[in-house]
Parts: C-alpha cells; structure tokens; sequence
C-alpha cells in the first residue's frame, strides 16, 4: 500500500474515532480544527504503543478511562497570569469605564482553563475598584481544570513571569500582595474568588446562560473549524447586552467569521471588541 | 513537478538566511510560501525584517484564514501553525514540540497531508532537530525536499538532522535555492 492510501485510511479512521466518542459518550469533536485533532490523537497511538487510531477506538468504547484520557488530550490547558498583558491594559483602560456606568456587572470567562485569567482579571477589577459589582461565570468543558481553578493554588515556578506581565499590564501594586508563597506553591487571596462562579459548560452544545456586559474567550476558538467559530460566537453575541464587550485571542478574529458585521473593533491592537447597538 | 506551496523551516541563523533566500522572487510565482523561524517572540512582526526584500506581500499567517498564492506566510511567535484541508490555516498553543513553538514538524507535516506530491519543503540553518521528521512525512508522501548545504549553513544541526531521515534530497546553497525558487515564479515547472 503506498503512503497516499494510508493517510486516507488514516484520515477514515480518525473520523470514526471521533463519531464513535460522539456515540457513545455524547461528546462532539466533530468541528474542531482537523490538524489538532489529528495531531493528538496521533500522539496518544504513539504514547500507548498502538499501532493504529481504530485500535484506540475500541480501546475506548469498551473503557471509559481511556476516553478521559483522550478528553484529557484534546483539551488544551496551557494558560498563564496576566497572558498576554497589553490585552489586560486595554482592559484596564477602555473597558473598565465602560463597565463603570453599569450598576452591575457580569462577567462570562468561556474556557478559563485552570484559572489564572480569571485571577488576572479579579485583581484588575479590584484595583479597580470593580469587584464588588461584578459576578464572575468561569466555565469550561474539563472538569478537571475547573477543580483547579477552584482552589486558586498554583505551582510558584513561573511567577517571574507573572510578576512581569502584571507590570506590563499596568498593575498599581505588587503582584505579591495577591498571594501567599507556602513552599513551593503560590495560594492566592480567597477574596479574589468570592463572586466568581465556576461552572462545567460546553460551548459546543450547551446554551446561553446569563446576559453579559462582557464575554472573555481567548485561545479557545482556534480549536473550532470555522463553521463552529462562527456557531460559538453567534452564542456569545446572544449572550452579550447591547453594548456588551467581548474580547478574543490576540491571534484569533472575528473579521472570518458570521458575526463580524454585529461587533465593532474598541482598541487598536488587542481583540477586544463591543456589539453594536441595535444589534 | 508542479508546486503548489513552498515550506521552509530555519531557526538559529534563519534571519539572515531568509533574506537571501526570499530575495527578488516575483508575484508571478503562483504559490504561497510558509516559513517556521524560531525567534524570540517580537513586536515589530516579520514585514519590517523583510520589507523591500521582493515584491510579495508579507505577512504573519493568521488562524481560519485562506492561504493565498504570491503571500509569504510566517507563523507567529508562540503559536504552532498548521494546514487545513480546506487550504486556511490554524494556530495552536499546545506544548512546545522539540522544544520549539512554533514547531517546523507541525507545519510541515499538516502541509505534506494537505499538498502531497506538490509540495516542496526547505530546510536550512538551525540549531535543534526540529523539522527532520516533517521534511521526511513529505518526502513520504511524494512532495519535494531542499536542504541548505550543511557546509555553508551558519549552524548545520538543522540540516544534518535533516538528511538523517531522507535517502534523497537537493542539497543547495542559499544562493542556489533562491535560484530555484525564482526559477519557479518564471515557469512553475522543473
Ligand atoms: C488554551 S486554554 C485557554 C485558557 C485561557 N482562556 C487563556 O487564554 O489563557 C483552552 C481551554 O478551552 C477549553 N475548551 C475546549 N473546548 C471547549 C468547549 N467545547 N467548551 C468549553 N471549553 C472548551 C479547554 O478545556 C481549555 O481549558
């Protein structure tokens, strides 16, 4: 067989790996970006010593931990503190006035992942003197990294670049007032967490549950095919008040996408836009 | 052979080795060309590096977007890039692969699957493994491969890494591939 039909197998096979998930389990993979589901899939063949992706099917219909696993594989979790700060300043400086003029404020994180953009923006709110008025929704598809996010307690290996991104994100204070360094663990003020919510949602299937004034969702759409892009940002345009803010991945777009039309661009070089009133 | 992308892959030495290699190519060359650089994440983004170096237009490859003929594509700082079957590109922040991200591996093998036999796939100066076994998926799969003469190459791991894992392949100098590729703007034949 040469190497052109055994991608095509290849390819076959990846599809109804991903049908009998659907199947059997009720999660729909269906539209996320092929590449990436490809490329995991691929990986946990290799790491389980399989030799092809239908023997990971059967391995999976016949025992639930290794669809965890596999969940676990397809769900990319890489985030960090104050991630990408010039979006957190243009928070700071063109949303925060806005959301002022509201007497109270919600806040939906889609896909928060384990936490730390959630953290991020508690702290702003509170310097800002926000977070009183705000109720915080945090969700993701992964349980997991929700119970993370929970405990608010994080590895401490990384807050060199914590602390910088806060500074460069224009922090008023020292990024170690919000935490209390115990071994080698960063624990971080309980007080940030007290009006965020966190709640297992899948974009893909589950609806609109709150009127936002803002919708944070970055690093998460470049999973989704265009056609599920363009599905989950039509949820979040429903979800958002006329007047509501949304703001995206700095290498994620709303301009290939249906919803373009509805939202208009607020900062010049972060993705953070606001739905057009009437819309 | 007929090309319907380029994809070149470089890190240490990439910069400068890039400027000679994308010099003068016409925007009659009916193809996109996609680069993996490693270099540390910056603001001033690749155009400026390579402003007025030919007459395509430059531009870092943005996720969902349709991948154009005569665009040179880079992929952006910190992000895997990778091909569609429906020729748009995506991005992704999963770990690094070969301590690299983005990761030439991942470009190249989405591109292999995408333009089999008409793709050609470049590899020069670096020094990491990374792109080795992307450049052999496309040999594989019948596309074409160039690999910077190790002897020239500022740091030749990249290459030597390379040739490790393909049987045959044109080993050039930066001054030959560039040749090659201009070559390709004229008659999009061999
Ligand atoms: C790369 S993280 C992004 C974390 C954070 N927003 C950031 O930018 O740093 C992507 C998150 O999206 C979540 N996710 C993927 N598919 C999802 C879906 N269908 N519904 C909700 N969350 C999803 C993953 O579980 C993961 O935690």
């Amino acid at each position: 067989m040469n190497e052109k039909e055994l991608l095509e197998i290849e390819n076959i096979e990846l599809q109804l790996l991903i049908e009998a998930i659907y199947l059997k389990y009720g999660y729909d993979f269906k539209n996320y970006t092929k590449s990436h589901l490809k490329r995991r899939i691929l990986r946990r063949v290799k790491l389980d010593n399989l030799k092809t992706i239908t023997q990971l099917t059967e391995k999976m219909l016949y025992d639930r931990e290794v669809l965890k696993q596999i969940l676990l594989d397809l769900s990319i979790n890489v985030t960090e503190m104050f991630r990408f700060p010039k979006f957190f300043k243009d928070l700071r400086e063109d949303v925060i006035p806005l959301l002022k003029t509201y007497p109270s404020i919600n806040i939906w994180h889609a896909g928060c992942s384990t936490g730390e953009e959630v953290i991020s923006m508690a702290i702003l709110l509170k310097e800002e003197g926000l977070l009183n008025r705000v109720n915080i929704y945090a969700t993701d598809i992964n349980k997991k990294v929700l119970d993370i996010a929970k405990e608010g307690i994080y590895s401490i290996e990384d807050v060199k670049k914590w602390t910088k991104n806060y500074q460069e994100a224009g922090g008023k204070k020292s990024f170690s007032d919000y935490y209390v360094a115990k071994y080698d663990h960063a624990i971080f003020d309980q007080d940030l967490l007290k009006n965020v919510t966190f709640l297992e949602h899948n974009l893909v299937i589950d609806k609109s549950f709150i009127d936002a004034n803002l919708v944070i969702c970055r690093n998460v759409l470049i999973y989704f095919n265009k056609e599920l892009q363009n599905q989950v940002l039509e949820l979040f345009e429903e979800s958002l008040i006329p007047g509501g803010m949304i703001g995206i991945g700095s290498k994620e777009n709303l301009k290939f996408t249906s919803v373009n039309e509805k939202f208009e661009s607020i900062t010049a070089t972060t993705k953070i836009y606001k739905k057009k009133i009437g819309c | 052979m007929k090309y319907k992308a380029i994809v070149i892959g470089t890190s240490a030495g990439g910069v400068e080795a890039l400027k000679i290699v994308l010099k003068d190519i016409e925007p009659t060359i009916e193809l996109p060309i996609i680069i993996v650089i490693h270099i540390k994440e910056r603001t001033d983004g690749f155009s400026k590096i390579y402003e007025g170096l030919n007459r395509l237009t430059i531009k870092e490859a943005e996720d969902k977007e349709d991948i154009k003929n005569g665009v040179i594509y880079f992929a952006p700082s910190n992000y895997h890039l990778s091909i569609e079957d429906d020729y748009t590109f995506s991005l992704s922040v999963e770990e690094k692969v070969n301590y690299s991200r983005p990761s030439i591996d991942i470009l190249f093998e989405s591109a292999a699957e995408v333009y089999t036999d008409n793709l050609l796939g470049i590899i020069l100066t670096g020094a990491n493994s990374d792109g080795a076994l992307g450049l052999e998926k496309i040999k594989k799969l019948g596309g074409e491969c160039i690999v910077q003469d190790p002897k020239e190459a500022y740091f030749d791991i990249m290459p030597r890494s390379a040739l490790k894992y393909i049987s045959t392949c044109k080993l050039m100098s930066l001054n030959s591939i560039n040749r090659y590729i201009k070559k390709l703007g004229g008659n999009n034949c061999e």
